[in-house]
């Protein structure tokens, strides 16, 4: 279940990642207008950025980020053909990770 | 009797003491590593995302910090929001949309390789201040922007 979407380009030393998943980012809060009941909620609580084993950020996610998330960042220090490693976890206790050669 | 009851009562308080304190020794070094608890998401004001995310609700505002966000969003659902620094040693951004009903949205820890740099989508469930606050040597600094949401046309 490939979730993760990952473009990273490196110019001039600095490598732009921009990364899309696709998931739910169910608040909680939100009625099932037929049921009327609360729909679960279901959030990705974290994100992390490998660049080649070595973490670059953390991302800490409420329910307060838009649903099928885009995340961009960017980082020193990698060349192109370096791999960077995406990888989530949600309320669920779900994962999904990716990895994806820099260009 | 009476007096095993009170020595039973003695050790039973020195032992609850020595679990509490074990207790609050395993939270601390979490507070010094920078890990966001998820009682950060759950403060339902502004004061209480920061206080729990970054440590302290205390920011001044900097131009330093550009905080890029639509002035109108016709849908709230999805809220460009990119926020970059110009300041050294940033180790944490914290994004807050200041009307939701939990109002950090996400909190970035940086490490030393990451440019102070993010952008994301947020929701926003009405109009209201997005506060993008920067940790940079272990202090907060911020940067306010409002943003007008329409939901259905009913105006904002």
């Amino acid at each position: 279940m490939a979730s993760i979407k990952i473009r990273a380009k490196a110019k001039d030393g600095v490598t732009t990642v921009k990364t899309l998943m696709s998931h739910p980012m169910e608040t909680g809060t939100r009625k099932d207008s037929k049921t009327g009941k609360n729909i679960p909620a279901h959030f990705i609580t974290e994100v992390t950025a490998e660049h080649n084993g070595n973490k670059i950020m953390t991302a800490n996610w409420g329910g307060g980020i838009s649903k099928n998330p885009y995340m961009s960042f960017k980082f020193k220090g990698a060349a192109a053909g370096d791999t960077i490693r995406i990888s989530w976890v949600d309320n669920q206790g779900k994962s999904d990770s990716q990895e994806e050669a820099i260009k | 009797m009476n007096r095993q009851r009170r020595k039973f009562v003695q050790t039973a308080s020195v032992v609850g003491a020595a679990v509490a304190a074990a207790g609050t020794g395993v939270l601390v070094p979490q507070r010094v590593l920078g890990a966001v608890p998820r009682t950060a998401f759950e403060a339902e004001d502004v004061s209480g995302a920061l206080t729990n995310s970054l440590g302290s609700d205390q920011h001044t505002a900097s131009d330093a910090i550009k905080l890029k966000a639509p002035d109108i969003a016709e849908n709230g659902a999805v809220v460009p929001v990119t926020v970059s620094v110009d300041m050294d040693n940033v180790n944490a951004i914290s994004i807050v949309a200041a009307n939701n009903p939990s109002p950090l949205t996400s909190s970035y820890e940086l490490s030393a390789a990451a440019e102070p740099y993010v952008s994301t989508r947020i929701k926003m469930g009405k109009t209201s201040d997005v506060i993008a606050v920067v940790k940079a040597n272990g202090k907060l600094y911020s940067a306010t922007k409002e943003v007008k949401v329409t939901i259905g046309g009913c105006g904002g």
